[in-house]
């Protein structure tokens, strides 16, 4: 027999009991689309905490983002390229990691050489890049957090991992949701996603929580506007 | 489960051991308690926890009532985005799959995400013995392997280690792993992170196969979730060709819509954070984008025999998030290795017993490392009823019974040991069926009472050295309500 047989069969008769939630034998589960699994999870919960404007829900962003370390920047659409020119000046990058789809305006006025992201870079080489500068596909207000789901302006996963400095451009208020469910619901599983609430940190020493190990150790996210 | 703690002693002797390690204690303190306001706080910032709590406890137990079902789709949804689904009965299965997995790629090294079920499983030194070195990538797990020590806490496992320990671990040992600590290093704990980033990066950067475990698998969707905070966790899964995730089979939900009750509980209960800073979702493989090689280990190892009580099935909702063990005194006392398993605290106090068997002087000491106060279940996320388990296997180990042991039935006998708990309780039984028998005893302790020692004789003794012995009233109760017609007559 194999494992898999095995492990079924195990399973199978450790519910032989018969004592399920309404002590009925299995049936069809969410993939149908029936009631049995919607019934038993009974979803009381809230769909999100409060009701907010669309301006007070990118308000809680950045002070939620900026309560665990991240450097939260406004700007209007006009502002962004010296925005972003001057936080790379600051940070002293002599070269950019671009994913391919990035507005090509947002860099416009950045001095820092353009790298792209192609598929034959190796981890060291990424390493040697000072910053990178993406989009986000969602950020969520009650947490501060941006997701990132590999789309054209945001790039391959290690992009805005090995690099140090990572600038996120998040449009306002398109692309800011008030809470986790909703966030799920725009997200499509599909993809690779990555979400990130504030710089890498760790809680290992004495319970203690400590910014900055292995992901970027500045994060920072700039909210634009159309006006 | 893991052969490290082969030949632990019982959890009494651990725990006397323990507690007397002044410095383990103050560092148990000074974490759990950090940690415990913490999470108080970051739990009452949403006002709808206690709906999220039921939530999660039920979409744990629908799923695994139809653990089979949904199991079957995982698999297929797995498959169909690209990856490879294995099963494996127990700890050797698995890391026999997981060394040949390695060992067909080529490569004699491989980096680690922090995971509960490679633990378990000891599949560290399941490697080793194949000529495979695994680097531990998490801090915490860093400074265990680097200490040669063993974890004692499930998120934090070198909670019992101080930043001074730390500091001294690093400069002692990091040069024979690989990149060794810089000049000066003092205890600060940005200082030590920063250590551990420059030490691992060249790992990270080299590495071509990763090992993972998951805290979430939506059988939906086939999506994998690890849910994390340093950024290792993204390393390990996104720079690798391959990458390898063992996972116990609890840890399926049935709906990509699952996930927004645990992303909401997980982070505030572990961590105390609205949400942990990286969290990772993916689904297969994907072109251009990770890993190009997804194997996915579905681990038993004792989990459907756990299945298999209805009253300690339970148990195998934990997501673990370690809540329970910030807030147990007995483990604030006695620390984590005196639970002589990877999981150990409340939670561990059950899941070992139930995963392992009680077979060991270990295991069938463990569910009495409890003074049932009940703080376990109330922080549980996914409220599993600790207390209610411990008194099931206690009850178990005391007077056996039928349990599941690798998917069959078998008759545990009782316990030695508890052989004077069931004459008492033999004797109860007698007695409270017997009115008669009863007051004449009661009348009999009542006109004595004078002359009652005030510790148990022969194998009370050990019980009552370190309890009061109730006092017998000088009347019984029902004399009493006899003699004044319930209190009516208080003259009497």
């Amino acid at each position: 027999m194999s494992s898999r047989d095995l492990i079924l069969g195990r399973v199978r008769r450790a519910l032989a009991d018969g004592s399920g939630e309404d002590g009925a034998p299995p049936e069809p589960g969410p993939e149908d689309g029936d009631s049995s699994y919607e019934q038993a999870v009974g979803r009381s919960y809230l769909r999100e905490h409060g009701a907010r404007s669309p301006a007070e829900t990118v308000d809680l962003l950045a002070e939620n983002l900026a309560d665990y370390r991240a450097i939260v920047h406004r700007a209007t659409e006009e502002e962004l390229p010296d925005l972003v020119a001057r936080l790379l000046d600051r940070r002293g990058s002599r070269q950019v990691l671009v994913p391919p789809g990035l507005p090509s305006v947002w860099l416009s006025a950045a001095d820092p050489a353009p790298v792209d992201d192609l598929a034959g870079s190796t981890p060291g080489e990424l390493d040697a890049v000072g910053s990178v500068v993406t989009g986000c596909a969602v950020a969520i207000a009650e947490t501060g957090t941006i997701v990132l789901d590999g789309g054209p302006d945001q790039g391959r996963r290690r992009i805005t991992l090995v690099p140090d400095h990572h600038i996120c451009v998040v449009r306002v208020p398109g692309q800011v949701v008030a809470s986790v469910p909703q966030a799920l619901g725009r997200l499509d599983p599909t993809r690779p996603l990555t979400w990130i609430s504030g710089p890498s940190a760790t809680s290992d020493i004495e319970l203690d929580r400590v910014e900055g190990v292995h992901g970027p150790r500045t994060l920072e996210v700039v909210l634009v506007s159309a006006d | 489960m893991s052969g490290t703690f082969v030949g632990m002693p019982a959890f009494p002797k651990a725990a006397h051991e323990a507690v007397n390690n002044t410095t383990l204690r103050g560092n148990l303190r000074h974490a759990t308690h950090t940690i415990r306001t913490k999470r108080a706080k970051a739990v009452a910032e949403v006002s709808d926890w206690a709906e999220l709590r039921d939530a999660g406890k039920r979409i744990k137990d629908h799923t695994l009532r139809h653990l089979d079902r949904y199991l079957v789709q995982l698999e297929e949804s797995v498959t169909a985005a690209g990856g490879v689904v294995h099963w494996a009965a127990d700890a050797e299965e698995a890391n026999r799959i997981v060394t040949e997995l390695v060992r067909a790629t080529g490569e004699s090294e491989v980096v680690k995400v922090k995971s509960m079920a490679t633990q378990e499983i000891g599949l560290n030194e399941a490697l080793e013995a194949a000529g495979i070195r695994a680097y531990e990538t998490d801090l915490a797990e860093l400074i265990v392997q680097l200490g040669e020590d063993r974890p004692s806490h499930i998120l934090v496992p070198a909670i019992h280690r101080n930043r001074g320990e730390i500091r001294d671990i690093f400069v002692r040992e990091m040069g024979a792993w690989g990149r060794a600590a810089p000049e000066g290093l003092t205890d600060t704990p940005a200082e030590l992170a920063e250590a551990a980033r420059l030490h691992l990066r060249e790992k990270f950067l080299r590495a071509k196969v990763g090992i993972s475990g998951a805290n979430f698998m939506v059988a939906e969707t086939g999506t994998l979730v690890v849910v994390e905070s340093e950024g290792n966790g993204r390393m390990c899964l996104t720079l690798p060709e391959t990458l390898i995730s063992v996972v116990g089979i609890e840890k399926v939900v049935p709906a990509w819509r699952d996930l927004e009750v645990f992303l909401q509980t997980l982070p505030r209960s572990s961590t105390a954070e609205r949400m942990n800073p990286y969290t990772s979702m993916w689904t297969g493989t994907t072109d251009g984008d990770g890993p190009r090689a997804l194997h996915l280990v579905l681990l038993d190892n004792g989990r459907t025999d756990t299945l298999a009580d209805e009253v300690g099935r339970q148990a195998l909702r934990c997501i673990r998030c370690s809540a329970c063990l910030n807030v147990c005194p007995v483990y604030e006392r006695a620390g984590g290795h005196a639970y002589g398993s990877v999981y150990p605290g409340p939670i561990g106090a059950i899941l070992s017993p139930q995963l392992r068997g009680t077979a060991s002087e270990i295991d069938a000491s463990l569910p009495y490392a409890s003074s049932l106060c009940g703080a376990c279940y109330e922080v549980c996320p996914v409220a599993i009823d600790i207390p209610e388990v411990l008194v099931h296997l206690r009850e178990r180990i005391a007077q056996g019974g039928p349990v599941t042991r690798e998917g069959n039935t078998v008759v545990l006998r009782p316990a030695r040991g508890h052989a004077a708990e069931r004459a008492a309780m033999r004797a109860a039984r007698w007695a409270l069926g017997r009115p008669g028998a009863l007051r004449a005893g009661q009348r009999l302790a009542s006109r004595t009472r004078r002359f009652h020692p005030r510790t148990l004789p022969g194998p009370g003794r050990a019980w009552s050295g370190s309890r009061e012995l109730p006092a017998v009233p000088a009347e019984s109760f029902r004399d009493w309500w006899q003699r004044t017609r319930g209190g009516k007559d208080v003259t009497k």
